[in-house]
């Protein structure tokens, strides 16, 4: 092997020890170097893949953090709160990087052959930082720190469905549900369902802030920092860091400077505006993860014009997506296809036809729904999203080509959530990531949901996904979640212009593995648990 | 001195009464506001079930007035409650807020007020000279520059380019002094760059509006030299409007620092005021914004005293 081929195979290795490159990126590159697919492949395990080393101090940069956060786990909201739970405590199970289901508390979880009966078995070596072994007391406890009459949690809706939840003797939790739920495992992911301590009278001691996660908490200033240790008796795999601070940084500029002086070694989100630019530093790894959250254009599909599918369908042919997002999210995003399904979601079904921006379509539909020089107006506000504003701007002209009228209706950004949505006809909304297709499309799109968006109702859309609920037949769930899709697309009232997705960005010596989690920033929330330093 | 004193007891009073009319402006500005905490609180997800339910709890369903005279009556007695969202006593969630925003405003005074009343006197001496104008300009220019932009300079070239400071003032557990200042330098200097100019110029003002008095003339022809004209003639006379526009000042470095405590990610009391406000957490607000008041309140009572302490003429009113 020449002596410069020798130079370039260093340098494709060390790029992919940073985690700049990916492993086919890795092998790519390796072949053309010269080398042969075998050889690649053991210089991959030897030299370049990442191994995991402990020790280091973390600090993690936040982009929303609130002096006003507290501990409760039924009101957690900030990603301070968020980012912390999957740090501090455990859930049942968790998302792995590769987006599978995988364990956390649970060891093994096995449904009844309807799916209405859920057994979790916990992991006997889990404990809390006060010492105390996790028991099926605390799970219990936590699950109905949701439930009941007069619980404050935002996770209530949720568990609706479960009637019962009992004991078999410390590590073994049985839930009954009302009906058939085939994705009860994939419900545990969701950042309310922290396990907590339970108290003597069957509540939780979710003030002291105990958990039983991979860090525990030394010193909590809320909005402002946050200090962690290592929990040493801790149940999972990883947890490289000895410590972890996580710092709340809500100013985008205070958060790149950070990173780029280095006094962060993470942040979970960067101006998409200077990606671009970040992107040349050469201490600075930008990882830019499709995810399940989305931004929404519901119609009120009971409210003129609206109400005619044609109308419906020709505002969703007059929106140009590639362009929103080559202005709007300058490439960080995910194509919509006007079914609130991503990619980064499991049964994602492939191969539906993408929509297109077709504004001579968009006018014959008009003509056929006898709604020619059709005038809307769309609610947005600034809030919602970097560019909010701008994209309905942008909408508005690209409607114009298909003989719409759009006006942008900029209401305030203060109690947009609690004034305007699911009140105004024609809005803008901003959706977090749901696990599964089933908690998205039962939140939003199912006929009786109090957030029903759209107010759409197709009879065999809710019947398809009461039946796909609990099918546990992966093969034929999957063949539902397509039809529902396509209904969805071609009938439903909201226009998906994007998925967007999480881009964030950690300094060069910090490892990170292959495969990222999408149900948050930073690696699903679990950084500080899953990252190491690799100097 | 007496009357200094009847004349501090009377203010005194009338700041009480100021306070208790902003309080109950804040009170129904916060209630005015779109939305509610329990919105505020549970977000997005929340059903209605839930808001009655943290409604209930946190006894928002009471009428709006009786509301507030609950709160007066508790601050009447020294006690401003609990923050309705964390359930923490307010004295507790703002009292180290406070401490770290006075450090931060005392860092700045400290520089800016010997600074910018020096080089006022000094550009008063040299007025009209191309030092005068350089000094107007430069300081000029730092004022009509919003705070944040200020702020992003200084990082720019002093943290990321020089790597001389830290780009955040982030405070953990137990820093030395020296640590300390070295850390919040960035904030303070650019507070130091926002309120020279108005002190500065003040100053400047108001020695060269004196130097047309008789008595400067007289000190001129007596041989007097001009550095010395003015500290000694022209200083004493002036201190009044020079107060002034400190204490102005000194009240701005505490209650308008919102914006570089976000750039620089310092945790001080705008902060909490802000995420209170976001929050509809009442009881934070008005703590914050009474301690806003009062800061206005007592530095104008400073301001006038010192000026009826500098002028003899006021001391013995005919």
């Amino acid at each position: 092997m020449t002596k410069k081929n020798q130079q370039l195979i260093d340098r494709i290795a060390d790029e992919a020890r940073k985690g700049r490159i990916s492993r086919r990126e890795f092998m790519n590159y390796s072949l053309m170097a010269g080398l042969t697919a075998t050889t690649a492949t053991g210089l991959w395990t030897t030299k370049a893949a990442a191994q995991p080393k402990s020790g280091g101090h973390f600090r993690w940069g936040l982009h929303d953090g609130n002096s006003a956060d507290t501990h409760d786990p039924g009101t957690y909201l900030s990603r301070q709160q968020i980012y912390l739970a999957h740090t501090h405590r455990s859930y049942l199970t968790m998302i792995n990087g590769d987006g599978s289901l995988g364990p956390d508390l649970a060891t093994s979880w096995e449904a009844s052959e309807d799916a209405s009966e859920w057994t979790f078995e916990l992991n006997p070596n889990a404990s809390f930082h006060s010492g105390r072994p996790v028991t099926a007391t605390d799970v219990i406890a936590s699950f109905n720190h949701h439930r009941g009459d007069d619980t404050t949690s935002a996770a209530k809706a949720l568990l609706t469905d479960v009637t019962e939840i009992t004991a078999d003797g410390d590590h073994t939790v049985t839930f009954t549900l009302s009906r058939g739920n085939a994705d009860l495992g994939w419900l545990m992911t969701d950042y309310h369902l922290a396990i907590c301590p339970a108290n003597e009278d069957g509540t939780i001691d979710w003030q002291s802030g105990d958990g039983s996660g991979p860090y525990k908490i030394d010193n909590i200033d809320w909005g402002v920092q946050i200090s962690l240790s290592r929990h040493d008796g801790w149940h999972g795999e990883g947890a490289y860091f000895d410590s972890v601070d996580i710092i709340t940084l809500n100013d985008p500029n205070a958060r790149q400077t950070a990173l780029v002086t280095g006094d962060v070694d993470a942040v979970s989100l960067i101006e998409l505006k200077t990606m671009a630019l970040l992107q040349r530093d050469p201490n600075i790894v930008i990882h830019n993860i499709p995810s399940a959250g989305a931004i929404t254009l519901p119609m009120h599909c009971d409210t003129a014009p609206f109400d005619d599918v044609n109308v419906r369908n020709a505002l969703k042919l007059a929106i140009n997506r590639d362009e929103i997002i080559e202005k709007i999210t300058f490439g960080a995003a995910t194509k919509g296809n006007d079914f609130h399904h991503s990619p980064a979601q499991p049964y994602f079904p492939e191969g539906i036809e993408q929509r297109e921006y077709d504004p001579d379509q968009a006018r014959s539909l008009l003509k056929k729904a006898g709604a020619e020089g059709l005038s809307v107006n769309i609610s947005t506000a600034d809030s919602l999203f970097s560019g909010a504003v701008d994209l309905a701007v942008l909408f508005q002209e690209q409607a114009k080509a298909a003989g719409i009228n759009i006006n942008v209706v900029r209401e305030p950004n203060d109690g947009y959530y609690s004034e305007v949505w699911l009140k105004k006809p024609f809005q803008m909304v901003s959706w977090g990531a749901r696990p599964t297709p089933d908690v998205m499309y039962t939140l939003a799109y199912k006929d009786d949901a109090a957030w029903n968006e759209s107010r759409w109702q197709n009879e065999r859309f809710n019947e398809l996904l009461l039946m796909a609920k609990s099918e546990l037949d992966q093969e034929r769930r999957a063949e539902m979640y397509r039809e529902m899709a396509i209904l969805a697309k071609d009938d439903g009232g909201t226009i998906i212009p994007f998925f967007n997705n999480f881009v964030y960005a950690n300094r060069a010596n910090v490892g990170t593995p292959e495969e990222l989690a999408a149900s948050w920033e930073n690696d699903g929330a679990r950084a500080a648990s899953r990252w190491w330093f690799t100097d | 001195m007496g009357d200094i004193a009847s004349l501090i007891l009377k203010r005194l009073g009338l700041g009480l009464i100021t306070l208790l009319i902003i309080s109950i402006i804040i009170f129904f500005m916060v209630e005015l506001l779109p939305g509610d905490i329990a919105q505020a609180v549970l977000g997005q997800g929340a059903t209605e079930e839930n808001l009655a339910a943290l409604r209930e709890q946190m006894g928002l369903n009471d009428p709006a007035i009786l509301r507030y005279f609950q709160w007066l009556g508790g601050a009447l007695t020294g006690d401003f409650g609990e923050s309705v969202v964390t359930g923490e006593r307010v004295s507790a969630v703002i009292s180290d807020r406070f401490v770290n925003t006075l450090f931060l405003a005392a860092y700045a005074a400290v520089i800016a007020v010997p600074f910018a009343i020096t080089l006022g006197v000094i550009v008063a001496l040299l007025r009209n000279t191309l030092f005068d104008r350089v000094a107007n300009v430069l300081t000029l220019t730092s004022i009509s520059s919003p705070e944040f932009f200020l702020g992003y300079i200084l990082i720019l070239y002093l943290a990321v380019k020089a790597q001389m400071f830290p780009a955040i003032a982030s405070l953990s557990g137990d820093l030395s002094l020296g640590e300390l200042l070295n850390r919040t330098f960035l904030p303070a200097l650019t507070l130091v760059l926002v309120v020279t100019a108005h002190m500065m110029r003040m100053t400047r003002a108001a020695i060269i509006n004196l130097l047309a008095s008789p008595y400067i003339e007289m000190a001129r022809l007596k041989g007097t030299p001009p550095w010395k004209v003015i500290v000694r003639h022209a200083l004493p006379n002036a201190w009044a409007p020079i107060i002034n526009v400190v204490a102005l000042n000194l009240a701005y470095l505490i209650t308008g620092v919102v914006l570089v405590e976000v750039v620089f990610v310092y945790p001080g009391i705008g902060q909490s005021l802000v995420d209170a406000v976001s929050k509809r957490d009442f009881p934070v607000v008005q703590a914050c914004c009474l301690i806003f008041a009062a800061t206005f309140i007592l530095l104008n009572l400073a301001a006038d005293v010192g000026a009826i302490l500098t002028n003899p003429r006021l001391r013995h009113p005919k």
